[in-house]
């Protein structure tokens, strides 16, 4: 069954939006805007740490302990998860799975012993990929910016045989854009992998997500603009997934 | 008062919040003692069969789960809380609880493990536990092993993963369900409800 997930980029205690990762713009509450996804339709949520001081990371455990609270569907937190206290304090907090990028590149090491600790199904490792003009794709560490010198389809199986027990694959190019994911980007990691792939970056309507779950084999498909600014409602993207035939979960 | 079986060896949080949001008392119960005046048990169970037995019995536990069932308290296993009901599992080769008849088996290797998602609960016959939930709806699923029961009359309701399995077990006071009743939204609250309001 596919999941639709919305996504939260959280800075200093405000969901935020940005395009490509830069230019943000304040969205809610972030504890207001998960149980309100969590009450009306989606499958999952995504709450990414954002913040890029001591003080945002510590205001997210108090934020990740209040969506807890209040919402009934699993959900996942990234953003600065450096170590396996660092995620035992996310897993503590409530959280159903933590989400591992840079830390990942500089030491894969730590996609190991996280899964070796807590469990596979509670790691989740983010991919943010950006095309380069050879049509391969890198992987990008600090919020995009930084050239891993990796090729993300390697570092996609590799990650699987490190433990990883999801992908979360990002655009970088399409981030924000609202053109539609990048569908060549997400099959090549699909077909790559035999661990779940959530596609992310780029959706600007429903349609975008009838054709990810048309096009690649993804198990789930996440957005937060078309969501955050009420352009469609989680309900309504279900029910043009189940009219084109995409097998949507009833919640 | 809703007793939830907690041993220390996991985050048992979700349910208890879940119990909370639907204004049920909750009570931690770690030990033997904990048991007093508790009208209703969940076990949650997370981790592993092998680990979780060896935890409960080293806690005294297990005796006083068994005790509660035999005099009437409505008792809810949830995932590895169900398994544990059964008399024997295949992860680390455990025996459990044997409030049922029947095993845990790993599901086979044509499928992808775990099994982890969003799925449908057919149900097979009538139980309280599914008041005002209607027939297929979806459930939230985290697991590589399953449950087979010798009776087929302890199955109220099954789910397909690449073979059809027991996802709702039930018999007299007792019920366990193979998904996350804390993490499957409208659906999920509701099983929740029906068993600390109903059942």
């Amino acid at each position: 069954m596919k999941k639709i997930i919305p996504c939260l980029d959280v800075k200093n205690g405000q969901v935020v939006k940005g395009i490509n990762f830069e230019g943000l713009r304040q969205m809610g509450d972030p504890v207001e805007m998960a149980s309100n996804y969590s009450e009306n339709g989606a499958d999952e949520l995504v709450l990414l740490d954002i913040s890029a001081t001591t003080e945002g990371r510590d205001t997210m455990v108090d934020v990740v302990k209040r969506v807890a609270e209040k919402i009934s569907i699993p959900f996942a937190v990234g953003g600065g998860i450096k170590s396996l206290e660092d995620i035992e304090r996310v897993l503590g907090a409530g959280a159903d799975k933590v989400g591992i990028n840079s830390a990942a590149v500089d030491r894969p090491e730590l996609i190991k012993e996280a899964a070796e600790t807590f469990g596979s199904e509670k790691i989740v490792a983010a991919v943010d990929a950006k095309q380069f003009p050879d049509g391969s794709w890198h992987v990008m560490t600090h919020g995009g910016l930084k050239d891993a010198g990796l090729d993300a389809v390697q570092w996609a199986k590799m990650l699987e045989e490190l433990g990883a027990g999801e992908i979360l694959l990002t655009s970088v190019d399409r981030d924000g854009m609202k053109d539609g994911y990048d569908l060549e980007l997400t099959k090549a990691i699909v077909d790559a992998v035999d661990i779940p792939v959530t596609a992310s970056g780029g959706c600007g309507n429903t349609e975008h997500i009838v054709q990810v779950f048309e096009k690649t084999d993804c198990a789930s498909a996440l957005a937060a603009s078309i969501f955050h600014e009420n352009t469609v409602s989680i309900p309504e993207v279900k029910k043009q997934c189940r009219d084109r035939g995409v097998n949507v979960s009833d919640s | 008062m809703i007793g939830i079986i907690d041993y220390g060896a996991g985050n048992l949080y979700s349910v208890e919040k879940a119990v909370k949001l639907l204004n049920f008392p909750t009570k931690i119960i770690a030990e033997p003692r904990d048991f007093i005046g508790i009208d209703k048990i969940i076990f949650p169970g997370v981790g592993s069969a092998g680990k979780t037995m060896e935890i409960i019995r080293a806690h005294g536990l297990d005796h006083k789960i068994k005790e509660a069932i035999k005099e009437g308290i409505p008792f809810l296993g949830i995932c590895l809380g169900m398994q544990l009901l059964m008399e024997y599992s295949k992860e680390n080769d455990t025996y459990c609880l044997s409030i049922f008849e029947g095993a845990v088996h790993p599901f086979q290797n044509s499928v992808k493990v775990p099994h982890m998602g969003w799925n449908e609960v057919h149900q097979k016959s009538k139980h309280p536990i599914f008041k005002n939930i209607p027939d297929t709806s979806d459930f939230y699923f985290v697991h590589s092993f399953y449950v087979q029961p010798k009776n087929e009359t302890d199955t109220f309701g099954t789910t397909n993963y690449g073979q059809n399995f027991c996802s709702v077990i039930g018999k007299d006071n007792v019920i366990g369900v193979q998904f996350h009743p804390e993490k499957s939204a409208e659906a999920g609250l509701a099983i929740l409800e029906n068993f600390c309001g109903n059942f």
